[in-house]
């Protein structure tokens, strides 16, 4: 997918003037209550995240082990295993598949990963048919727009937003208005038809199950359950280290991911092993699986390495502030929030991320509420560290940082410097006490006044008195 | 151990902050009172900062400069205090790491300063508790929790616990007293309208409040809160929590007039 995380400082501002998005914002502090509601409500949920936090460091430690296991047992029950080392291949495998099968028309379930490898883009410029089934993907493909976010990727879109793409798709004569329900009802119809004449249905997996070779997928709309029965095909698509052990650890991770992303439990949860069988009513005849890499394996092992035991459940960003004043297209790659700024400069790269980890207050709310412990705040600071120490800095940040160091490393001259400031600064608020403008600190008093300081420093105050 | 020679000095050794330091120094003056009612002796040693600018930033080794000259200050002291869990929380947790790998006695008297400083209101409650709280206040305030006292060192009754026991003080809670307040140390400077949009959602909400005045125990916040709100023409002021617990506050409000000193 293209990014534009390149101009964050320019997209966050642009999102912060963009009336129609901050006026569907605050819709993340119903998703904040459904997570403080829905973890408080479970006794177990600390021991809950513990467990579930070894799960998933099993999975990182073992990940080639598990993933050999998984090709076997998917490839005994009938599913065809393809291994693709980044986007590029990722696409091309999908593309074969389609072709071999002499396929029109493609459903597709929502997947981070297959936004990720741009594989939408891919199939509509190879002359498919493409239709993303899930209702806020589908929203947004109508807008032609990435996603928002990692559960609920339409939730910056209003519904008189969506009544209009609605409206403006299906030729529906509307006046505006319609309700939510309504305008499910409405897409859910039209995406119908098309998941019955699909050839292929795509959806990403929410766990890879070792033992038994299966997908599990978790939905709220049902609509991937339709995409992998219905078409003829199914194609899966996931990234590495979304594989487990066995069923046992599956589920327990879903109750976690649930929970933590506001839920009891999801309203679908699929459990696919290979392609349906003869004599069976359902089930598509071929199931191919497509192990993604796409820049984990470099992660693995590195100072980056927890941040891959993200189950996706959104938890970061819904309660992060940044995030919550901007939404997540502002991010300008796949992944928004706090862990997109952890793993985007690491699966692309850093001279064009540089922005995400330093728009941070490293307030530490993430990590509070991330289910599976990922520290995000110290990742943040490491990519900080490796921004200082790979890329060029702003002569203006490093020219403050030394003067600041020379002076801040010898407390007693120090001392004497900051008494000699207190003193200008004092005498430029005339007596106000308070700054209203000044010219290095401008990103400060264009909207707050500095309390100027009192004429005195407190070390010299301090030494005064005695 | 040091393993030095010279002995370990008995009493708190007060770190005021650079912003307490250089903004509001009855801040520096309430902590002293407060660590000398609980019967410490208190020292001010010459100082400069915890390192937090350049390590925020993703500098360690200018970082790691100004925590060695810290280090060299403070570790001769019993204790070290300081009105801030911000820079407590560097201290304790980010200024050991800043030696990692490095042996010998700068990386050793690293450890020690971090495991012998506290903030303020954890460490009033930790030795005296409430009892050593003479203040009488008629005022209705709430109270702003700044992030990495209250995520790191886990600060959040300890401040409210000893403002209970100031005489007339009415504590209300404000919606967004957990929640950023945007500063941020250089974030502020970096991505000032995004620091503004979370400083103006927590004015709101303390606008929302009953509250005539904002406590807090961190300048950057206190600073970036009452600095929005004065400049919005909001009447509420803000202070330091020392200030309040120590009975200091005849000077004005953070920002709204002529200082004392």
């Amino acid at each position: 997918m293209k990014s534009t995380t390149e101009s964050f400082g320019k997209n966050a501002r642009d999102a912060l003037a963009d009336r129609r998005l901050q006026r569907s914002l605050p819709v993340i502090h119903e998703f904040r209550r459904d997570h403080e509601r829905a973890t408080g409500a479970l006794p177990g949920y600390a021991e809950l995240k513990r467990i579930g936090r070894q799960i998933r460091e099993h999975s990182l430690a073992n990940v080639a082990t598990l993933l050999t296991e998984f090709e076997q047992t998917a490839e005994a029950a009938g599913a065809r295993v393809h291994w693709a080392a980044d986007a590029e291949e990722a696409r091309r495998h999908v593309l074969d598949i389609c072709a071999a099968r002499d396929a029109r028309r493609v459903v597709k379930a929502k997947s981070m990963v297959t936004e990720e490898v741009g594989l939408r883009a891919a199939l509509q410029e190879a002359g498919y048919r493409v239709w993303e089934t899930d209702i806020g993907e589908y929203v947004l493909q109508l807008a032609d727009e990435p996603p928002g976010h990692v559960v609920a990727p339409a939730l910056h879109k209003g519904l008189d937003e969506i009544d209009e793409l609605f409206a403006t798709a299906h030729g529906t004569a509307s006046e505006g208005g319609r309700s939510a329900e309504q305008l499910v009802e409405e897409g859910s119809g039209v995406l119908r038809e098309q998941h019955a004449a699909a050839d292929v249905g795509i959806t990403g997996a929410n766990f890879l199950v070792a033992e038994t070779g299966s997908v599990v997928l978790l939905t709220n709309e049902g609509n991937a359950d339709l995409a992998t029965s219905l078409p003829r095909c199914h194609i899966v698509v996931a990234t590495l280290e979304k594989v487990v052990r066995g069923l046992e650890d599956a589920s327990l991770l879903w109750r976690l991911l649930s929970r933590a992303a506001g839920q009891e439990v999801t309203t679908f949860t699929s459990v696919l092993t290979g392609p349906g069988e003869r004599g069976e009513s359902g089930g598509p005849e071929a199931m191919h699986i497509v192990l993604v890499d796409n820049g984990r394996s470099d992660l693995l092992g590195g100072e980056f390495h927890d941040a891959l035991r993200c189950v996706r459940c959104g938890a970061c960003m819904d309660h992060c502030p940044i995030y919550e004043s901007i939404g997540g297209q502002a991010y300008g790659w796949v992944y928004p929030g706090p862990i997109g700024a952890v793993v985007t400069p690491g699966l692309t790269n850093l001279e064009e991320s540089a922005d995400l980890p330093q728009a941070s207050t490293l307030c530490g709310v993430c990590e509070e509420v991330c289910p599976v412990d990922i520290p995000l705040p110290s990742m943040l600071q490491k990519w900080r560290r490796r921004a200082v120490e790979e890329l060029p800095q702003p002569a203006r940040s490093t020219w403050a940082l030394a003067l600041w160091r020379y002076f801040a490393s010898r407390p007693k001259l120090y001392r004497l410097a900051t008494s000699v400031v207190a003193r200008l600064l004092y005498l430029l608020s005339f007596g106000r006490g308070t700054l209203r403008r000044l010219p290095l600190l401008s990103g400060w008093t264009a909207s707050r006044d500095l309390p100027a300081p009192e004429g005195q420093t407190f070390q010299r105050a301090w030494r005064r008195r005695g | 151990m040091s393993g030095q020679t010279d002995r370990v000095i008995p009493g708190v050794a007060l770190f005021a902050t650079c912003l307490v330091d250089l903004f509001r120094p009855s801040v520096g003056f309430a902590a002293a009172r407060l660590l000398e009612r609980a019967g410490f002796t208190v020292h001010v040693p010459p100082q400069a900062c915890c390192g937090q600018p350049a390590f925020n930033s993703g500098d360690e080794e200018r970082a790691r400069d100004v925590a060695r000259a810290f280090v060299d200050t403070f570790s001769r002291y019993e204790y070290v205090v300081t009105p801030s869990g911000s820079c407590a929380s560097m201290i304790r947790f980010d200024m050991p790491r800043l030696f990692d790998g490095a042996s010998g006695p700068a990386a050793l008297r690293a450890l020690e300063v971090a495991e012998k400083t506290w903030e303020l209101t954890a460490f009033l409650v930790e030795s005296g508790g409430a009892e050593i709280i003479d203040a009488e206040n008629r005022a209705t305030v709430t109270y702003h929790d700044g992030c990495s006292g209250l995520r790191k060192l886990s600060i959040r009754e300890q401040p409210r616990e000893l403002l209970r026991a100031v005489r007339g003080l009415t504590l209300v809670e404000y919606e967004g007293a957990a929640q950023c307040c945007g500063f941020g140390g250089t974030f502020c400077v970096k991505f000032p309208e995004l620091s503004t949009e979370m400083c103006h959602k927590r004015c709101a909400q303390i606008a929302e409040s009953a509250a005539d005045e904002l406590i807090g125990g961190e300048m950057g916040c206190l600073m970036n809160l009452s600095g929005a709100m004065a400049r919005q023409g909001q009447p509420i002021g803000a202070r330091h929590v020392a200030e309040v617990l120590a009975g200091m506050t005849d000077t004005p409000a953070l920002g709204r007039g002529k200082g004392s000193v």
